[in-house]
């Protein structure tokens, strides 16, 4: 028998805001233990939440680029549990009344089009962190992430493979670092996800059994945790098994999953509204108002690259990956609307720079204007594309004027008939061997003597036109 | 005469003026404590009296000058002690808190800071606020006043206490089904439960979050009214805090009388299981009621009676998620000897919490639990609503309600310590009005033959203190039972 996989996914993106969901401290990343606390975050009695509206606004954002319908009226509730980074005894989330209702994204999947719905988005804070290294007695608890805004986005169980979690997960990710929405930092945990897998027989429309994967913070591993745990449900069914509902581990050391805690041991979270708050209402104003600050999105921008510029859907595909890249290939083109032969210079000199330093577009030392200057100079015939490519590492580097470069270098092209003519000449005189060859028919001799003429002026004769001189030179 | 006999408004009279000064006032109170606290316990925690002498000090020379004072300068008041303090231990008279020193101040504490007050202490509850009695503190119960051997009533019943036995010039309590209004009536002393989100419970510790409510608890209506000007108003820290406009509550006391005042009377109020005596000293205050130009109408609030199901549903359920923070983990009590973290969470939870806390936290638990949460949480929400609709209907016809506090007077010590269910009907006349946030207010009415203090209830409609307050000075006025004292012998 053949089965499919049939899984959803739920991302916790941590929100961009300065502060925390819930009080006025900072969300800092990395900074010494307890130290970004207050009161509210800290669950001291008496203490009480007052929501971030900044961070309503990124999840409106987030809600409006999901497609998703945003309810008019929202609430927060309680989700109750003991654990010793969950400060309250609760967490303030949402639950049968979430901010962002169904949407969808369009993702790319090895080169065709699939739609994944999204079931819901919501809001919640963070809990801190358990720390059980370098405790001189016992563990401790850093409650610095505490209170922490994230969005909780929810597929629906649409999604079919490895490949399918991958494009979806790149997809939303892009999105949201696009938007603005979160940093989408994956050690960081800024943007995390739980693949929920269940298999079935091909041809059944009724869920199987799902298993629910945690502690996954790169997208390789969320390939091989998928990978692996399509693999193991279906050798367990394949044996006659029969599957358990579960939440398991994705070990990275072993390459496995192992069951952290079962059905029978999920907890009852005895969810109620918060009574400290009152219901979110979003009134169409201020959703207007927001979306017209959502930028275009990647998909977008991609169909208008190939549409608007005549560029390879390759091409596109890799400018649009990121928002700085894209604005930085934009603005060369307005420049130099010349958008094949930017691309290639973007693409090719320019990323390779970056990707070396890890760096984004946005802190590209050489601006699009200098980057513009050096491709005038191409064009004008000033360099040779040979000289602008070695020199594009310098230019990189320094920031410097690529006029001025070029000058102080001595690299200027050498276009002068006069001078070529002379040079051409004196080549000729030297091979007499080679200029009887290309007299008598063999015209290939001629890239030799061009190579000649080349090395005589140090590289910087105008390769055309010491093409044409020695044809008509030979000719004569 | 002793200063710790004046009312507020008296004793900020002859300080205002320059009569006497800080410094005599934490004299005169420190030695009525000495006299007075022993046998009342009203205190879980007294300031130490070399701060409190120093602060009067400082309050004195600093008006050696110009005389600039403030409404509550050198007022010795009392802080229930579910009310965070910043630097003094904030107990909610449970073993989990005890020693807790809070790093910062309730809203109520920092407005009634800018005003320099002297705080004397913090005051016994029913361990977080769970009881009408006194009896559920982890510290031992607080005395009646007037009769050593009865409650004071509960929860804010080291707030009453500490008024009527001349402890303090004014305290604040707090109340969630009526304890504010229900220790009052039991002290013979007037007690003020403000409207849901009138007063930040920002710094309260929560009991039932949609329920509790910061209030006076004072010698005299004008006191609470004088006392409710500075701790009421909109708190950014608190969400469910109203932004509705705060009157001078003393305004309401120019008038004397309730002319042109529809009184409404809900009949199911003065049924079943209400004390003779106390119905006849409640019907005689509506009487003055009438005399004093009132209408009165008998009107029907036919949800009464679903009440106390009610909030023991929503008030036990939130108080189940409120209190799982006490866990041991980052502050209060946390239990030695448990070896793994479950064992440590049972173990600290066990030994801090006493008998009425835990019996809530598992009536709120189950009442949340999955499959329960319909039939009961979310029942009593709409039941909830119904109750509102109630007053709100009645609203319509009458401007104020008034009822009795409590069905009987004060009980005897250890009296219904073992019924819960008696207990708890201590407050069926109170919890109604909380389930439906308004203002509603005790004040005194008269004695039993056992000379223990009866109170009569006033409610008004929501934001509407003003009128409150007004029905209940001119009755205050009209009648002398707040100008009696117990007499507490040494």
């Amino acid at each position: 028998m053949t089965y499919e996989a049939v899984i959803g996914v739920e991302v916790h993106a941590q929100l961009q805001t300065q502060t925390k969901l819930f009080c006025a401290c900072s969300t800092s990343f990395g900074l010494p233990a307890n130290t970004q606390v207050c009161p509210t975050c800290l669950g001291l009695p008496g203490s009480l939440p007052v929501l971030n509206q900044r961070a309503v606004e990124l999840a409106i954002r987030a809600g409006l680029a999901l497609q998703c319908e945003l309810a008019p009226s929202n609430q927060f509730s309680r989700k109750n549990y003991f654990y010793p980074d969950l400060p309250k005894g609760y967490q303030i989330s949402q639950y049968d009344l979430p901010i962002c209702g169904l949407g969808w994204l369009d993702v790319s999947v090895n080169g065709s089009a699939k739609r994944v719905r999204i079931r819901r988005a919501h809001l919640e804070e963070d809990a801190g962190k358990n720390l059980h290294e370098d405790q001189k007695d016992g563990s401790g608890v850093d409650l610095n992430r505490a209170g922490t805004p994230l969005l909780e986005i929810v597929t629906e169980p649409d999604l079919h493979s490895s490949d399918e979690v991958d494009a979806y997960l790149k997809a939303l990710r892009e999105l949201l670092v696009y938007l603005g929405v979160c940093d989408g930092n994956m050690e960081q945990g800024s943007f995390r996800c739980e693949p929920n897998v269940s298999i079935r027989p091909i041809g059944e429309t009724r869920l199987g059994t799902k298993v629910e994967l945690k502690n996954i913070n790169s997208f390789r591993y969320a390939r091989e945790a998928v990978e692996f745990e399509i693999r193991r449900q279906q050798e367990i069914v394949e044996e006659g098994g029969t599957l358990r509902q579960e939440t398991r581990l994705w070990d990275v050391h072993k390459g496995q999953t192992a069951v952290m805690r079962s059905k029978e041991e999920a907890h009852d979270y005895r969810y109620f509204p918060d009574p400290d708050l009152l219901p979110v209402q979003l009134d169409d104003a201020w959703i207007k108002d927001l979306s017209g600050t959502i930028p275009e999105l990647p998909g977008a921008k991609l169909d208008r690259f190939v549409r608007e510029f005549g560029l390879p859907e390759y091409d596109a595909k890799i400018l649009t990956e990121s928002k700085e890249l894209a604005d930085y290939f934009e603005a060369c083109v307005q420049a130099f609307p010349q958008p094949k032969t930017v691309s290639n210079w973007v693409m090719g000199e320019l990323l390779r720079e970056l990707n070396q330093q890890g760096l984004g577009a946005d802190a590209s030392p050489i601006s699009p204007e200098r980057l513009v200057e050096l491709l005038r100079l191409v064009e004008d015939g000033t360099v040779s594309l040979k000289v602008a490519r070695d020199l594009f590492p310098e230019l990189y580097a320094s920031g410097e004027e690529p006029a001025q470069l070029v000058k102080r270098k001595g690299l200027v092209q050498l276009s002068d008939d006069a001078q070529l003519g002379d040079i051409v000449e004196t080549v000729l005189a030297k091979h007499p061997a080679q200029v009887e060859q290309y007299r008598g028919g063999k015209e290939t001799v001629l890239g030799y003597l061009v190579g000649q003429v080349m090395k005589a002026s140090g590289g910087k004769a105008n390769p055309g036109k010491v093409n044409a001189l020695l044809k008509s030179k030979l000719s004569a | 005469m002793s200063l710790f006999k004046l009312t507020l408004k008296d004793l900020q009279g002859k300080f205002i003026r320059g009569e006497i000064s800080a410094v005599e006032i934490v004299r005169s109170y420190l030695l009525r404590l000495t006299q007075v606290e022993p046998k009342i316990k009203a205190y879980v925690t007294l300031r130490d009296k070399e701060s409190l002498l120093t602060q009067a000090g400082a309050i004195d020379q600093s008006l050696r000058g110009w005389r600039k004072t403030q409404p509550l300068m050198a007022m010795p008041l009392a802080i229930k002690d579910n009310i965070c303090t910043k630097g003094l231990r904030t107990t909610c008279s449970s073993r989990i808190l005890d020693e807790f020193v809070p790093p910062y101040d309730a809203t109520v504490m920092a407005r009634l800071n800018t005003h320099q007050p002297l705080i004397l202490g913090k005051t016994n509850l029913d361990e977080f606020a769970m009881g009408s009695s006194t009896e559920h503190s982890a510290y031992g119960p607080s005395r009646n006043p007037w009769n050593q051997k009865y409650i004071p009533g509960g929860s804010s019943g080291g707030s009453a206490a500490a008024v009527a036995a001349d402890e303090c010039v004014a305290a604040l309590g707090s109340d969630t089904g009526g304890s504010i209004r229900q220790p009052a009536a039991c002290c013979g002393v007037v007690g003020l439960k403000p409207t849901y989100g009138r007063v930040s419970r920002y710094g309260l510790v929560a009991f039932a979050s949609s329920l509790d409510q910061i209030g006076p608890i004072t010698k005299t209506v004008t006191d609470a009214a004088m006392l409710l000007n500075v701790i009421a108003g909109h708190d950014l820290l608190d969400s469910t805090s109203s932004r509705q406009d705060v009157p001078d509550f003393t305004k309401a006391l120019k008038k004397r009388d309730v002319k042109k005042l529809v009184i409404g009377v809900p009949q199911e109020y003065f049924a079943e299981g209400l004390d003779s005596e106390v119905n006849g000293k409640v019907q005689e205050a509506i009487r003055t009621l009438q005399d004093l130009g009132g209408t009165i109408k008998e009107i029907s609030l036919p949800f009464t009676e679903k009440a106390i199901a009610t909030y023991y549903l929503i008030a036990t359920a939130e108080a189940s998620s409120n209190l799982a923070r006490y866990d041991g983990v980052k502050f209060g009590l946390r239990a030695k000897e448990s070896k793994e973290l479950a064992e440590m969470y049972r173990q600290t939870r066990s030994q801090g919490f006493g008998p009425e806390v835990k019996r809530r936290i598992m009536l709120g638990t189950y009442a949340l639990s999955a499959g329960y949460y319909e039939a009961y949480y979310a029942k009593a929400q709409a039941v909830r609503t119904l109750i509102q609709q109630d007053f709100s209907d009645a609203f319509q016809n009458v401007d104020v309600l008034v009822s009795p506090v409590m069905p009987t007077p004060a009980f005897p010590l250890g009296e219904r310590l073992e019924d819960p269910l008696q207990m708890y009907l201590s407050d069926v006349y109170t919890i109604p009005s909380s389930l439906a946030g308004i203002p509603a207010i005790s004040i005194p009415c008269g004695f039993s033959t056992m000379g223990l203090p009866i109170g009569v209830q006033i409610m008004g409609r929501p934001f509407d203190e003003l009128i409150v307050l007004r029905v209940a000075h001119a009755y205050e006025q009209a009648t002398t039972w707040h100008t009696k004292r117990p007499v507490i012998r040494s």
